[in-house]
């Protein structure tokens, strides 16, 4: 399986979650089979995503599903020990780690080679860890959604990308439909 | 009262609910006194664009978020400052420790102290400079501003406004 595989199945598992999504593909991907109003398409940041979902699950009660990627993480590195060390229970960090960074034409990343995101992140000191092979995804993504603790999965899958279109909504746009869900659901 | 006071006492009575901090010495007691107060979360960051992340998912949850960094971060966070809080309209007030200006010891700060002003023009972000301490006055109305036009906002204190080093 390849990331939009793994995106695929997920998609019933996202309904109606705040989820905020990796910038290039992913996003793309996410948007083409399964666009809502509470997805929040993170464009033009590399390695953010993880952040600004910590920083939303910090500030309210509803769950948030930060879905990232090897190579993004590697990028912000540091978001591990802050997530770590403020824990938000409604929080789950989802790294699809496909070993490349796939948007830019599946170069390697180091995490395909000698480095363990999982243990990375188990060293920065986040409490729940868990590494899943690309079918099992969906089932440990509704696990940690059922558990109620702050999670980190860590889903292996191969490197390769489908065609898929741009986004074409305005960031504005983007964010105020966003909004508007995470008050709707705080309410 | 210090300005390191005012400042904490100014957030909170804007409502800045949500705030990151790295570290500046000049910055010590600021971040102290987020830390320590009630009405203040306080998430140190590792690095501000990561800090940038952190405050765009906070006044996406509903709280006013703020930023506290050093100068040489205008020189991390361009792409960040751009793409993030630019392009989705996202207010981000910036309390910045300007290193480098007069009175400043360390020459190597002066180096990023004569890009700040530069690049925070061409990136067209709204810019004050607090040089004398009676300066923070205006930082009431700067947090509103900043809150009301939904965009970044950068405010400059200088070594003169500590009270030197």
């Amino acid at each position: 399986m390849i990331r939009s595989d793994i995106i695929k199945t997920l998609i019933p598992v996202l309904k109606d979650e705040l989820v905020v999504c990796n910038i290039g593909l992913p996003s793309q991907e996410l948007h083409m089979m399964g666009d809502q109003p509470s997805n929040f398409y993170m464009l033009g940041t590399m390695g953010l995503a993880s952040s600004i979902g910590l920083g939303l699950a910090l500030t309210q009660k509803e769950r948030v599903i930060a879905i990232d990627g090897d190579g993004s993480i590697l990028t912000n590195l540091g978001t591990l020990p802050t997530i770590a060390n403020n824990v938000a229970d409604n929080f789950i960090l989802l790294i699809i780690d496909n070993g490349s960074y796939g948007s830019t034409g599946d170069q390697a990343t180091y995490a395909g080679k000698k480095t363990s995101l999982a243990a990375v992140a188990s060293a920065c000191g986040c409490d729940t860890v868990i590494e899943c092979q690309a079918e099992d995804t969906a089932a440990t993504l509704q696990a940690a959604k059922d558990s109620g603790k702050m999670t980190i999965i860590v889903a292996k899958c191969e490197s390769g990308n489908i065609p898929v279109p741009v986004i074409e909504l305005d960031g504005p746009v983007i964010k105020h439909r966003f909004m508007e869900e995470v008050k709707r659901k705080n309410a | 009262m210090s300005v390191s006071d005012q400042i904490v006492d100014s957030l909170v009575r804007n409502k800045v609910e949500f705030v990151t901090t790295v570290p500046c010495k000049q910055l010590g007691d600021v971040i102290d006194g987020c830390e320590a107060h009630p009405d203040i979360m306080h998430v140190p960051s590792n690095k501000e664009d990561e800090g940038m992340g952190l405050c765009a998912g906070a006044w996406m949850g509903g709280k006013r978020p703020a930023i506290i960094m050093q100068n040489t971060a205008i020189g991390v966070t361009v792409n960040t400052l751009s793409s993030l809080t630019q392009f989705y309209n996202m207010p981000l007030p910036m309390i910045i420790s300007y290193r480098g200006e007069i009175g400043e010891r360390v020459a190597i700060q002066a180096e990023m102290a004569v890009h700040t002003k530069p690049l925070l023009a061409q990136l067209g972000i709204q810019t004050y400079h607090f040089h004398e301490p009676d300066d923070i006055r205006d930082l009431d109305s700067i947090l509103n501003h900043t809150y009301m036009t939904r965009k970044p906002t950068a405010v400059l204190t200088d070594s003169n406004f500590w009270g030197g080093y």
